[in-house]
């Protein structure tokens, strides 16, 4: 499993540390562990709705802090477990790209094995950084 | 053992971090507590109200109070009074989960009139308000319509009549901040919340009924003017906030506010978490406005859920919510920014005051109360864990210097991850149920994060808030019904 949860960072919310080769990959492995802190089987969830999605930042930290908040607000917004499906990150102008698409389906509580809430991506001990292996990453959610 | 060699004590329930511990404290950083609960608090306490002593503009003393516990930006219990001329605004002074809040509500009936139907109620409750992750409310309404909603908050509640005239009267602000303007919220937290009216959401948020049992009022001349008249008297409590609408209105400012906090004010600030802008600066303007939205949609939505606690007991017992006599004790909300006059340096001056995970606790007197409560001092309500209890206090004069603030719960000693590994969801609705507490939920994973063990103990919480003179005890409540997200 290329993230972990850790309870020594975040008493109230849940923090992870998420890592992997190449970007996209760390992407995929931190929105699996948003998601599964509010659905404890993930792989019930089917993908029956895809939606597109395109977002710019000026660097590739504050990207994923978009991109964990668009599976977010797809929760509350649309009651979509999403999950991407694909995904490409690419330098621009103006800093970083991703375009991708996500997938997944409503909300059903006679399927999917309910957990907590996230309502948001905290700045705490927020970081994405270049290690030798890849990339790494340390999140903290709000619940 | 967290507690940092340089925290002195000042009194039995006061401990002050000197400005010398941290670089760039402006203002010593005072935490509330008594010897056993200073010894828990986990390291992230006083690494963060040391970090808010920080800010610019800040008056007095960053606080923390009994129930403190690692936050993100604030701890969880941070309170911090800014000089609204040279001072900055905080989200990470309120929180995400803007205005977040108790509401206590009275009925006439005893636990003996109760238990027979208690299963019914609870089970009638959590039909009835929708709860758990992404949940949709009841109240259905256009995005146009939710802004008319966070404008107005309760008064909108009164007006579609899901309210009476004294619900507002008791709530923090008539249930509505004024100064709530639409056109500084996003499209996005809109499309993201208009569908919540009327949702408990998941989390520590719950629906409890409790009993006032006689041995419980520790004081029984406030307890009669807040409602307590009756032995065994039920009343039900609930804790739910401003939903995903107020989660995105943190996250959008958040992010504004990262981008021109250094470039256009020249702030440098110790954790990205505590993001903020000058309170006079447009941008700090704008998310004063959009977070009274927030505090409005999270007025609205207590109001709207207890028009429907109050349909399901009506429905139930056969009577009108007014034969039962459910009245609001009062709503108080936790995660705010208000400007309050307060005592600074010898006179009263205006302060915004942000209360992260606290609660207001004006005392007797103090402009602003309803009326009924000019000589007992405003109802304070703290919850506790799902399996212990909560309770009843009062605002007391003596809370002056932490500008009137108390705490807002038990306050975590065990993090959610460690929560689910020691405890089992299931079993612990099956435990309660043998202990008398009959509890639904979405979510055993939840109900697991949420055990009683996980918390600090609520007695020595609300004890010290006392001792310290920020609120007086009144009423220990017990839970016998629960509904959780």
């Amino acid at each position: 499993m290329p993230y972990e949860y850790r309870g020594d960072i975040a008493h109230a919310d849940i923090a992870f540390n998420a890592w992997a080769e190449t970007l996209e990959e760390l992407f995929q492995d931190a929105a699996r562990a948003t998601m599964q802190v509010m659905v404890e089987n993930l792989s019930a969830v089917r993908p029956t709705r895809t939606v597109d999605l395109q977002l710019d930042q000026e660097n590739e930290e504050m990207l994923l802090f978009d991109f964990l908040n668009e599976l977010i607000f797809y929760k509350d917004a649309q009651r979509l477990l999403l999950l991407p499906a694909q995904l490409a990150v690419s330098k621009t102008e103006a800093g970083y790209a991703l375009k991708g698409t996500l997938q997944g389906e409503e909300i059903d509580v006679a399927r999917h094995n309910m957990n907590t809430d996230v309502k948001a991506v905290t700045m705490l001990r927020y970081s994405l950084a270049r290690v030798p292996e890849g990339w790494r990453a340390t999140v903290v959610l709000d619940v | 053992m967290s507690v940092p060699a340089a925290l002195k004590r000042i009194s039995d329930t006061i401990w002050e971090l000197p400005v010398s511990y941290k670089q760039g404290m402006l203002v010593p950083a005072r935490i509330f507590a008594t010897d056993k609960l200073i010894q828990e608090m986990d390291a992230g306490v006083f690494e963060q109200v040391s970090n808010v002593a920080t800010l610019p503009g800040i008056q007095r003393y960053a606080y923390c109070m009994p129930d403190g516990h690692w936050g993100y930006g604030f701890p969880i219990g941070g309170v911090a009074a800014m000089d609204p001329g040279t001072g900055v605004i905080s989200p990470g002074g309120i929180g995400f989960d803007i205005n977040c809040g108790m509401r206590l509500v009275l009925t006439n009936l005893t636990a003996d009139q109760v238990l027979p139907k208690l299963h019914q109620i609870v089970d009638r409750l959590f039909a009835r308000i929708p709860t758990g992750v992404g949940c949709h409310g009841f109240v259905k309404l256009k995005p146009d319509d939710f802004r008319s909603v966070v404008q107005q908050g309760s008064r909108w509640c009164l007006k579609q009549g899901f309210a009476t005239q004294d619900d507002l009267l008791m709530t923090e602000e008539g249930g509505c901040f004024p100064g709530a303007d639409a056109s500084s919220i996003s499209d996005k937290a809109v499309e993201r919340g208009y569908n919540q009216l009327g949702t408990l959401g998941s989390g520590n948020h719950y629906c409890e009924i409790q009993v006032a049992k006689p041995e419980n009022i520790w004081d029984a001349e406030k307890a009669k003017a807040f409602g307590l008249t009756v032995p065994n008297q039920v009343v039900i409590m609930f804790h739910c906030g401003s939903r995903g609408f107020g989660h995105q209105v943190a996250t959008d400012y958040l992010k504004l506010f990262l981008s021109v906090m250094a470039r256009k004010y020249g702030i440098k600030i110790v954790d990205r978490e505590l993001a903020c802008a000058p309170f006079h600066s447009p941008e700090g303007q704008a998310y004063f406005s959009a977070m009274k939205c927030a505090v409005n949609m999270a007025f609205a939505n207590r109001q709207v859920i207890l028009h429907r606690i109050r349909e399901v007991f009506s429905d139930l017992f056969h009577a009108s919510p007014d034969d039962l006599g459910m009245r609001m004790v009062y709503d108080v909300a936790h995660n705010t920014a208000k400007l309050e006059r307060h005592q600074a340096n010898g006179s009263q001056k205006e302060l915004l005051i942000h209360r992260k995970g606290s609660t207001r606790a004006f005392g007797p007197g103090a402009p602003g109360l309803p009326e009924c409560y000019d000589k007992t001092g405003q109802p304070v309500i703290i919850g506790g864990s799902m399996e212990t209890g909560s309770y009843l206090l009062a605002g007391m004069s003596s809370g002056a210097d932490a500008f009137f603030s108390t705490a807002h719960g038990s306050g975590r000693t065990m993090s959610r991850h460690e929560a689910k590994k020691s405890f089992r969801g299931d079993k612990l609705q099956r435990d309660m149920e043998a202990r008398g507490i009959y509890v639904r939920t979405d979510s055993f994973g939840g109900l697991a994060e949420e055990a009683g063990d996980a918390y600090k103990n609520i007695d020595e919480v609300v004890e010290a808030t006392e001792l310290a003179g920020l609120s007086k005890r009144v009423a220990r409540l017990v839970p016998i019904g629960n509904i959780k997200g």
